[in-house]
């Protein structure tokens, strides 16, 4: 992580940045699947996090795709070829694509060619995905109730010339068709730049106002 | 229109602008295949939207008093992703387990608004549902050993016999067993009928037997100077195609069958499939090349040219597979020194995708249910492999075969495939469906080649 310095800012490697973004979307994912109510509430447990009470799933599957997923993203984005991470929600039943969550991620290329590092203070980052957090867990006054089982899936997407591992296999992108988009907040560590936008599958009862 | 959304002012909701060329409002987003673009995957809705809608981007900038940040987020997302034209978008293999529904069903069947009934995630058993045994078959590369009848009566060569084996009932009989100098057997179908079976030979006669009454009918000579590997039906023509790289049309109704023969093959046809409108051919050859040969091309005399000639196999194709829901579409599949599958537009003769397989490909199936594509497979796994079409992501690898699995016929409900390969068995894999759920296909009144005549010769 970053080292301390006696200044206000922080240096920031491209590791360290990495594992900020990759812990960022772990979280992330989880509050996602905790506010979307992918999986019933009982399975998560609270700990602290951003300086908010954070949830992680305790189901031991989703853990460890969870942190399969956030060890690969990680390298990805140390080689700087990470472009973004889309959390798919999809109904159960049907395979139908509910929800994109969409996390695009701008990489300092200078920083991955020259191994340079920036400075930011940690604390504004930490302020950052904060606040991102917490327009994750309001959106559920927007997003359109998710009534029926649905179960999620993550695309990553990068650039052609990665070496794909064996544990992952070419995919589509999992359009939804004339979605509802909202953007939401983004953050930066100088070094990587996470955008975060969710798009959504129009509910039918919106179009008769 | 947009009501319903949060008051908080940053989050005006994006009106709508359609990612993917919709002609009809659709309803259920699984139908939203578009027939002009048959590999979805590969196009570029990003760009394409964006290139769209580029014309009006001044005009809005203009009117809109406030210009909501999602809108010029999008707009920005989709210029960016133009740029970055190749990307690859890839998923973890190992999916998490599915939360357990709590919630009651009937409380989101009252949402359900769907016209169709919600079909579940099928279970596709990883094991064969039986297993017969084969011996003798031959094992080579080249041949056309099985065959699934519309009538459920599956044929199978072994050597120099052919037997039936009824689907119903299970039961087996043998047809005929041919002379040693005339035989082994190297290729068999059934006409559209269910009824009458063409058997070709290795010492290039055809013979056409009567599985009802147990007689041949005929034997369809002077076609090929070799044995004929490769046959397929189109109503009265029975098309067969031979080691000496000649493709002969015969019309089995009049004493003087030969009616066209298409050259352009310089090795053996091993591959041999009439399109579902019957309008075109599709030939595979041992010289790599695949040719598509159409009716509509009429020739006066002997030789006609083929409408495509299709080199990027770097193998013998024998896989051939005319796709069911769409038109134009053939799926091949290279031998191994190829191991890829290949779709083409028929049409224009555009490949559109080719995937590696890593293996040689010996059979391909097209599913009748779903937007599925089954391969069969040698050296090393053996393995019949499960396509989602078009995204071209496995959904399956049914493994059991020793051998390379060389034969593959789809029974005519469309759920059950059979597979036989040089391991000497005959496994049923319910890969489709089950036949419960899978349509009844109204039995057609198939043409049959000799109902006007009373006697053959």
């Amino acid at each position: 992580m970053a080292s301390k310095t006696a200044a206000a800012k922080d240096i920031i490697t491209l590791h360290g940045s990495a594992a900020i973004v990759s812990e960022f979307f772990c979280y992330a994912a989880n509050s996602i699947l905790y506010n979307r109510a992918v999986y019933p509430e009982e399975s998560f447990v609270k700990v602290k996090k951003y300086g908010l009470p954070m949830l992680l799933i305790e189901d031991e599957s989703v853990k460890s795709f969870l942190s399969n997923l956030t060890s690969q993203i990680s390298e990805w984005l140390e080689a700087g070829k990470l472009q973004r991470v889309v959390l798919v929600i999809m109904s159960k039943a049907t395979g139908e694509v509910l929800e994109r969550w969409n996390f695009r991620i701008e990489t300092d290329n200078e920083v991955v060619e020259k191994g340079v590092s920036r400075e930011k203070s940690d604390k504004e980052i930490m302020r950052e995905i904060q606040a991102i957090m917490r327009q994750v867990a309001s959106s559920i006054t927007y997003l359109p109730c998710l009534d029926e089982a649905c179960v999620f899936d993550v695309l990553a997407y990068t650039d052609t010339d990665v070496a794909v591992p064996f544990t992952w296999i070419e995919s589509d992108p999992k359009l939804i068709a004339n979605p509802q988009m909202v953007k939401l907040h983004a953050f930066d560590t100088k070094i990587h730049k996470v955008d975060t936008l969710v798009s959504y599958k129009n509910d039918e009862w919106d179009e008769e106002e | 229109m947009d009501a319903g959304m949060s008051t908080s002012s940053h989050l005006k909701a994006q009106a709508r602008f359609p990612l993917q060329e919709h002609f009809l409002p659709r309803k259920n987003s699984k139908e939203n295949l578009d027939r002009f673009i048959p590999n979805r995957s590969a196009m570029d809705f990003d760009y394409a939207h964006y290139a769209l809608t580029e014309g009006r981007k001044g005009k809005d900038q203009a009117a809109a008093a406030v210009s909501s940040p999602s809108r010029e987020a999008y707009r920005k997302q989709l210029a960016e992703t133009m740029n970055l034209n190749h990307t690859r978008i890839l998923a973890f293999r190992n999916k998490p387990q599915a939360p357990v529904e709590l919630l009651p069903t009937d409380h989101s069947a009252s949402l359900n608004q769907q016209p169709k009934s919600v079909k579940p995630r099928r279970y596709i058993p990883q094991s064969s549902e039986r297993t017969l045994d084969a011996p003798d078959i031959v094992d080579d590369f080249y041949l056309n050993l099985l065959d699934w009848g519309s009538a459920n009566v599956l044929a199978i060569a072994l050597g120099h016999t052919v037997y039936l084996w009824d689907a119903s009932t299970g039961s087996t009989s043998e047809l005929v067993t041919i002379d040693e100098e005339k035989g082994p057997v190297t290729s068999i179908n059934w006409a559209p009928d269910g009824r009458h079976v063409a058997i070709g030979l290795n010492n290039s006669e055809v013979q056409l037997w009567d599985s009802a009454s147990n007689r041949q009918l005929r034997t369809l000579k002077g076609g090929h100077q070799s044995r004929v590997g490769s046959l397929a039906w189109n109503n009265h023509i029975l098309t067969t195609g031979g080691m000496d790289g000649q493709i002969v049309n015969n019309d089995v109704r009049i004493r003087s069958h030969v009616v066209e023969t298409y050259r352009g093959h310089t090795q053996e046809v091993c591959g041999l499939k009439w399109s579902g409108s019957g309008q075109q051919l599709a030939s595979g050859g041992n010289d790599n090349v695949v040719h598509i040969w159409d009716r509509s091309v009429a020739s006066s005399n002997s030789t006609t040219q083929w409408l495509h000639r299709l080199e990027e196999h770097t193998s013998a194709v024998k896989a051939l597979a005319w796709c069911p829901f769409q038109a134009n579409l053939l799926a091949t599949g290279g031998g191994g020194g190829d191991r890829t599958i290949k779709f083409w537009n028929t049409h224009t003769g555009a490949c559109l995708n080719s995937v590696d397989t890593g293996s040689q490909v010996c059979s391909l199936l097209w599913s009748k249910n779903e937007r599925e594509l089954l391969s069969s497979h040698g050296f090393t796994q053996n393995q019949l492999t499960l396509w989602k079409y078009p995204s071209m992501v496995k959904m399956a690898e049914l493994s059991g075969h020793t051998s390379r699995v060389l034969y593959m016929a789809q029974s005519p409900d469309g759920c059950t495939v059979a597979s036989a390969a040089g391991d000497e068995t005959l496994r049923f894999w319910n890969v489709f469906g089950v036949p419960e759920i899978a349509k009844k296909a109204a039995p057609k009144a198939a043409h049959e080649p000799f109902s006007h005549v009373n006697r053959i010769r």
